[in-house]
């Protein structure tokens, strides 16, 4: 690949193109954004995995990974700067790579960079008379400079678009109405019982036809990213818990490989193991509640409740060896926090039947019923092109035939030597996708009968310095949590604190499936639609 | 007057409660000006039914939201002690439960739920974060606990707590119910909700300059 861009691009040197973190990271004006990231996609590199945006002192810049969609392992770094911090200008990618779209948001949210030929730049998650670009490193966190509002606001980015104006002074900023006076708009949450979190959709009917999905984020962002620069690496790793809390020990899990990584620390082997077999319980337990959720969002509230038994089994098998239920704060910087209770491999077998078992019933209960399948059969079909496109990785987009699962691609873990299915599915259908978390239930728990006999003996954590400190440099690690694949990037320079965080969250674009697979649906599918994603929203707001 | 008898909760002793000084303080000084026996005895039974159907209005943003589904569902099941019946409107709750983090976008949402909500009304916070911010203390976008914005009842701790401390911390609430006189009631002043006039201007203002 590298011969192949210096070949073709003469003005590329070799400095510009270095191998580092394992993959291989270009350096790029922005004028040349455009023309090497177009050669990059036709090169097959079409799955854009994330945008970090960074705040480097005197410049502000962007990091693009960008991974193949036949082989997401293989990834490809492209850096960009801007070196005016009044009205930073970079070219935008989301005519490229469709998904780009909601990340530059982000990037302008946080950073202020304004990405020319956006079509929608409205801030993604602050109100839009937010004062100050938070992620900054010279923002002024004053609470008298935002204070918190004690009345409602109407919020101009509700229903209208800027039009950025990419002149010098930046100001000549006006606004486009979204909508006519003839749109029927009605507001489906924050605050509302069917919606997984705190999502705010405005969506623009036509009888009880659903014509636009239009999300708000922002409801419970509570500036992670943020409060990562000012904390210590073991400090970081209960706020990554509180990101997905349904695959908490997961997200932890990349925060850990990211920074053992970059400290080339030899996880013992027992550690290795327990914290594979904990990624699965808590694999098992998110799609139980995702499943249970789903089918109370179509009405079927026993389902629910059978959903929440059969994870109350997995709780305790939490709660005896790690001391927490929902969050369980196990995993740490070079292996787990404890060892594991002597109760637990007993617990685990008891439980791996049992769940068996309980599947067989789940599925008499649901997945066979005429009236469930009526409902979901042929509604909100998302295809191979767009779920590549759009980036939904996990169960959703291997419902659409996209075998993107991080556990087979880039075995992390113990994953290498554990056999078991990638389950995939070709429809892309509601039904592909709540049926495909049923299945992976039971590889999830193949996974675990594998290795629950053979826990090696040893120590549970290698011996780790008081004061953690990464080595100079950025760092991408991804995993595959119950969503999707959780991305964690780390920017270090070398102290005690990271320089810049960015979490990649599967859940975020599973949102902008929504988008995709709405429109035409009825309203009451549109809560159906939701549920077969299963998105979690402080994951999204972070 | 006997504590114990009047704030009794099935299966749970009086001596097991915390902050039991709290209740008897409380009710010291509502009987300040002394009860008329007659209403009095219709309070008894007015509070009992009261205390014994909380409909709580669920406000759930994150991870604590989990433990409330955890609560309603098969092991915990809260609907034994008659809060099953959990309100998606504001007009028909009794409580509002906050569980999960509120930030600076989300404040004047919960404002205006609880300014919807009819009297008696009570709220809970749940978890770290709805008490005092949690593990987000430092952060620049976090309402450092809702009772910057709205009185609250019972503080429930944890992060996330188990779903015994949120039965727990609604038996407290409970007991806060039973003692108190129906006739008088705190109540809340009145709220004229409007639009704020600087926001309306500018909003308006850049609607016709667009059109």
């Amino acid at each position: 690949m590298k011969e192949k861009l210096i070949n073709r691009f003469d003005w590329l040197t070799e400095a510009d193109v270095v191998m580092s973190d394992g993959r291989l990271t270009i350096a790029v004006e922005p004028a040349k954004l455009r023309e090497i990231a177009r050669f990059i996609k036709e090169c097959g590199y079409d799955f854009l995995v994330d945008i970090v945006g960074i705040d480097y002192g005197d410049d502000l810049g962007t990091i693009y990974y960008i991974a193949k969609g036949s082989d997401t392992a293989d990834t490809i770094a492209l850096q960009t700067k801007s070196d005016n911090r009044e009205n930073p200008v970079l070219p935008t990618i989301c005519d490229i790579w469709e998904v780009g779209q909601v990340y530059e948001r982000e990037v302008h949210d946080f950073f202020g960079i304004v990405f020319t030929d956006n079509p929608d730049l409205r801030r993604l998650f602050l109100r839009e008379r937010w004062k100050g670009f938070p992620l900054r490193k010279d923002y002024d966190a004053d609470p008298a400079i935002n204070p918190i509002p004690d009345r409602n606001e109407l919020f101009i980015d509700m229903d209208a678009l800027p039009e950025m104006e990419s002149d010098e002074d930046g100001e000549g900023r006006t606004w486009k109405m979204m909508y006519d006076d003839n749109d029927y708009i009605i507001n489906f949450g924050p605050q509302h019982p069917a919606m997984h979190g705190v999502l705010h959709l405005r969506v623009r009917l036509d009888g009880e036809i659903v014509r636009t999905v239009d999300p708000h984020f922002g409801y419970i962002h509570r500036g992670i990213e943020k409060m990562c620069e000012s904390y210590t690496y073991p400090q970081i790793l209960h706020l990554t818990d509180r990101l997905d809390y349904l695959s908490g020990a997961i997200n932890r899990h990349a925060f850990c490989l990211c920074c053992e990584k970059a400290m080339q620390i030899e996880v013992p082997q027992r550690a290795v193991v327990v914290r594979t077999i904990f990624d699965e319980l808590t694999r098992i337990a998110s799609h139980l509640l995702g499943w249970g959720s789903m089918c109370m969002d179509m009405g079927a509230v026993t389902a629910f409740i059978y959903g929440m038994r059969d994870r109350e089994k997995i709780m305790d098998i939490f709660e005896e060896t790690a001391g927490g239920r929902l969050m369980v704060n196990y995993h740490t910087i070079g292996g787990v926090a404890k060892d594991i209770h002597p109760n637990f491999r007993r617990r685990v077998k008891e439980f791996i039947p049992y769940m068996r078992k309980m599947l067989k019933e789940h599925h008499m209960l649901f997945t066979g019923n005429p009236i469930a399948t009526g409902r979901m059969d042929g509604v909100g079909r998302l295809s191979l092109e767009k779920a590549i496109a759009l980036g939904i990785t996990g169960p959703s987009g291997r419902a659409s035939g996209w075998a993107n699962d991080l556990r087979k691609a880039a075995p992390y873990a113990a994953y290498d030597r554990v056999d078991f299915e990638q389950v995939l599915r070709s429809g892309g259908e509601t039904f592909d996708r709540y049926v495909i978390r049923l299945h992976e239930i039971e590889q999830s728990l193949r996974i675990i009968e594998q290795l629950i006999d053979n826990i090696p003996e040893g120590p549970y954590t290698a011996q780790v310095k008081g004061v953690i400190k990464l080595p100079e440099g950025d760092y991408f690690q991804r995993v595959e949590n119950a969503r999707g694949q959780f991305g964690v990037h780390i920017t270090s320079r070398g102290d005690k604190n990271p320089y810049r965080v960015k979490f990649r969250s599967p859940s975020m674009v599973l949102v902008g499936a929504l988008k995709e697979i709405a429109p035409g649906n009825k309203v009451a599918d549109l809560i159906m639609l939701g549920g077969s994603l299963d998105y979690v929203i402080p994951c999204i707001d972070r | 007057m006997d504590m114990s008898r009047k704030t009794r909760i099935k299966d749970m002793r009086y001596e097991d409660f915390n902050d039991n000084e709290y209740l008897e303080k409380y009710v010291e000084e509502l009987r300040r000006g002394g009860t008329n026996v007659v209403v009095a005895k219709i309070n008894d039974i007015i509070n009992w039914g009261r205390s014994n159907s909380v409909w709580p209005l669920t406000f759930a943003t994150s991870c604590c939201g989990i433990e409330f589904m955890s609560m309603s569902a098969a092991r915990y099941d809260f609907a034994r002690f008659g809060w099953e019946v959990y309100r998606n409107s504001p007009r028909q709750a009794d409580i509002l439960m906050v569980f999960g983090t509120v930030v600076h976008k989300m404040a004047p949402v919960l404002k205006r739920l609880y300014d919807q909500m009819a009297e008696p009304k009570y709220v809970m916070a749940i978890g770290a974060c709805a008490i005092g911010g949690g593990p987000f203390k430092s952060s620049y976008h976090v309402v450092m606990g809702v009772d910057k914005i709205i009185p609250v009842d019972v503080f429930v701790p944890g992060c996330p707590p188990r779903p015994d401390a949120i039965l727990y911390g609604m038996m407290q609430l409970e007991r806060k119910i039973k003692v108190q006189n129906f006739f008088k009631l705190p109540q809340q002043p009145e709220v004229k909700e409007e639009v704020p006039d600087i926001a309306k201007e500018s909003y308006n203002h850049e609607r016709e300059v667009n059109q």
